[in-house]
């Protein structure tokens, strides 16, 4: 341990995290005779989607938990110090510190952006602790803290992989840091690394030097800036030349001290004809007050290589009056450098009380692909400004955005998104699809398009649909016994399906759940 | 089974049922006829709760209970099933995990276990085979890109799954070619017992050929103006309802 400049407070905090894909994926298991009988393979996940969303239709948000974790928390307040604190706590080399601090006096000069169809309150960046630890009693990865198993295990993730049925790697991070990752020996026979952002940092620092920042600068905005100064802990991804990596790899974030913001960095980076599929989820605990999650996430596609970048994102999104809640305030971004390269983002937001993310992609090779399919809920007073941006730099580069809002309660909806297609970008392709569904008077549904074309022989399309859940349709189901929150539950989950079926089978029934149980209440 | 008397129901303020009298015995199968806007979707609509009409008076029985308390989806429990004149389409909601939805809740409301997906999947296989529905049914949004035929097919599918006590046809035949009418129809004989009833509302006598009524009843007004045997869905084939209708306006009947 470096020397401290400011002492380590230590208070005990609550733990309660995200997620049940792995109890998921046991059912799915366990059905896995049965499949094979089908008429049909779909059938069988839907209805085994459907018995989950039936047992689950009475929690709420059920991730409440309370365990005992020591944690070292960093007082609040943000300077250089604390910057230079972060990173040596995390004893990192000079060139990142540089990074660091490059990017905290840049954010300086910047403001607070104001731009999105959102209600920001005015952030007291000093209010926040930068730091929070949990302190687990083994300092070797490979065994697991019984607290934190303990923790994880209630919350259906367990770590230990011989208890996983489904080839399924996990990073688990708790607040600051990276608690456990599991599978890395196996995945490591391949050359995939799959480890945590700091490790990285220490085990193969000329990857990270070469690529961390060159998708998502620390200039690009306010909370890149934020997150590149202070940011903590998150994933490492590469896959080499040629692999393709034979299991889901996946992150679960939480939040968990109090009184403290998240500011996690993913980076993977695909390399030649690699092919890697990547999982995240979050949590957070039930506060009054709000809490500040800003991550960066950086994927890096490079020729013939595909990244599949799922999220289903449940942090605690306030109470049915607006009270406490995070702040999703994320830039994530990839870019398809290579020829032939593809990535496809597909996120399920359901969670927070401000979400404010745009998963883009840079189009630069020739013949990329890129897509974004989203379903964004809100309900109560959340509000979320989400989309994304499609830059098309190489030729005959095609994408698609596939945008299902639904809005409830006093919520508000936007989908924010910009097409832009460069001049020597020629035949491209986008089709973009953005739909609104309304549940409620009291709700907002907005569209931002931007499209720009730089060419005659490129393609551009948008539809654009906004409804309301018909009467006809709840009846229709009424009068075949199923009751009106079944039948919206159900209208909902028909609404988001092209949507959900594009994401890995271990989350699409946790998403169809979520998405169930987060309309409770929601209509009327 | 049931008993319905003296009938009332409005829309939007507007009374449309005036005193439905009708009573249906298990094994029957009544036909409902009547001209334009007289009243017999609203009918199929207050027996099974939709709740854009008002009843304003009047008594249904079902079985010994009191049916107009029930919720629309325990009518559905209770065994009353509808097949709609125009069947809605619910994007993305495929048939498996909506009949899936639908047999359990039933299930539940009996007290029983969720049916397995095995049993599922062979009573679905079974059952629309009834009405020559292929096995990308499963698969289909609800009624989501179907034709006029299929759609009407669909409808008795979902009543072949859910073996309703009483179902009601509103204008099962509208819409349909001889050869979907037929296969309807023949769908609608096989599922036929002695325990359970029918209800067929029409405006020809087209179906009847194929769905034998016990007992036809003219529907004019809002009100059962008169009954017959199969034979009067003949003689109003042939004549018309002009004939009722003045006898009706001329308070003869």
């Amino acid at each position: 341990m470096p020397p401290i400049l400011v002492p380590l407070t230590r208070k005990a905090v609550s733990l309660q995290i995200i997620s049940t894909v792995v109890r998921n994926v046991r059912i799915e298991r366990k059905f896995l005779t049965i499949l094979n009988m089908n008429e049909n393979n779909n059938i069988k996940k839907k209805q085994d989607e459907e018995s989950i969303i039936n047992q689950a239709a009475t929690e709420e948000y059920r991730y409440g938990f309370v365990s005992d974790f020591e944690t070292d928390v960093i007082p609040k307040g943000l300077n250089e110090d604390v910057v230079r604190r972060i990173s040596q706590l995390k004893n990192e080399p000079e060139w990142l510190l540089e990074f660091r601090l490059k990017a905290f006096r840049h954010w300086q000069t910047m403001t607070l952006p104001k731009w999105g169809k959102v209600n920001m309150p005015d952030i007291d960046f000093q209010a926040i602790s930068y730091y929070a630890a949990p302190q687990t009693k083994t300092s070797d990865k490979k065994e697991i803290d019984p607290e934190l198993k303990k923790t994880f295990d209630k919350l259906g993730i367990p770590l230990e992989e011989q208890k996983r049925l489904s080839g399924m790697a996990v990073d688990a991070v708790v607040d600051s840091v990276s608690v456990h990752t599991s599978y890395r020996e196996r995945l490591a026979e391949l050359g995939v690394i799959f480890c945590s952002i700091s490790e990285a940092v220490k085990d193969y620092p000329d990857l990270v030097k070469k690529y961390m920042g060159s998708v998502v600068p620390y200039t690009d905005n306010f909370f890149a800036a934020l997150n590149s100064a202070v940011f903590s802990d998150g994933s490492f991804v590469y896959i080499p030349k040629g692999v393709r990596c034979p299991m889901e790899l996946s992150s679960y974030f939480r939040i968990n001290a109090a009184q403290t913001g998240q500011f996690e960095r993913t980076l993977i980076v695909a390399d030649d004809d690699s092919y890697v599929s990547y999982l995240e989820g979050c949590t957070a605990p039930m506060r009054d007050e709000n809490q500040l999650h800003a991550a960066i996430v950086e994927i890096i596609v490079e020729e013939r290589a595909e990244v599949k970048y799922s999220t289903v994102q449940n942090w605690y999104p306030g109470d049915k009056d607006g009270k406490g809640g995070i702040y999703n305030l994320v830039t994530k971004r990839g870019i398809c450098r290579g020829d032939h390269s593809k990535l496809s983002w597909t996120q399920v937001e359901t969670g927070s009380a401000i979400t404010w993310k745009y998963p883009s992609t840079i189009l630069k090779g020739n013949n990329t692909v890129g897509e974004f399919y989203s379903v964004a809920l809100t309900r109560n007073y959340q509000m979320a400004d989400t989309g994304t941006k499609m830059i098309h730099l190489g030729k005959n580069s095609r994408s698609t955005i596939v945008s299902k809002g639904i809005s409830a309660g006093h919520s508000e909806n936007s989908y924010r998104g910009m097409v832009k297609v460069a001049p020597n970008a020629t035949n491209c392709r986008n089709y973009t699809q953005c739909d609104s569904l309304l549940l409620s008077d009291t709700s907002g549904a907005h569209t931002f398009p931007v499209i720009e074309v730089g060419n005659d022989s490129s393609i551009v399309e948008h539809e654009a649909t906004t409804s309301k859940i018909n009467e006809d349709q709840i009846f229709y189901c009424n009068q075949r016994g199923i009751s009106t929150e079944d039948a919206v539950g159900l209208i909902v989950n028909g609404y988001a399906r092209d949507v959900m079926r594009k994401l890995p089978m271990e989350f699409a029934v946790e998403a169809q759940r979520l998405l169930s149980v987060s309309l409770e209440g929601s209509v009327g | 089974m049931l008993k319905i008397k003296d009938l009332h129901a409005s829309i939007e303020g507007k009374e449309i049922l005036k005193g439905v009298n009708l009573t249906v015995k298990p094994g029957e199968v009544h036909a409902i006829m009547g001209p334009n806007g007289s009243g017999k979707s609203t009918l199929s609509a207050v027996l099974t709760g939709n709740p854009a009409y008002t009843v304003t008076g009047g008594e249904v029985e079902f079985y010994g209970k009191n049916l107009l308390e029930f919720s629309p989806e325990d009518r559905a429990h209770e065994g009353i099933f509808l097949s709609f004149q125009y069947p809605v389409e619910i994007p993305g909601v495929l048939m498996s995990n909506f009949m899936r939805t639908a047999i359990n809740e039933k299930r539940k409301y009996q007290g029983l276990e969720p049916m397995s997906a095995t049993d599922f999947l062979k009573l679905m296989r079974e059952k629309r085979a009834i009405v020559d529905l292929d096995n990308k049914l499963a698969s289909r949004a609800v009624n989501e890109g179907f034709s006029g035929g299929e759609k009407k097919r669909n409808e008795i599918f979902q009543m072949a799954m859910l073996e309703p006590r009483l179902s009601i046809l509103d204008e099962t035949d509208s819409g349909l070619d001889i050869d979907a009418l037929r296969t309807v129809a023949n769908g609608v004989n096989r599922l036929k017992s002695n325990e359970n009833a029918t209800i067929v509302i029409t405006h020809y006598q087209r179906l009847l050929d194929y769905i034998k009524p016990d007992q036809v009843h003219v529907l004019y007004k809002g009100r059962i103006v008169m009954t017959g045997g199969p034979e009067l869905a003949l003689e109003l084939e042939e004549k018309g309802y002009d004939w009722i209708k003045e006898q009706v306006d001329n308070n003869q009947l």
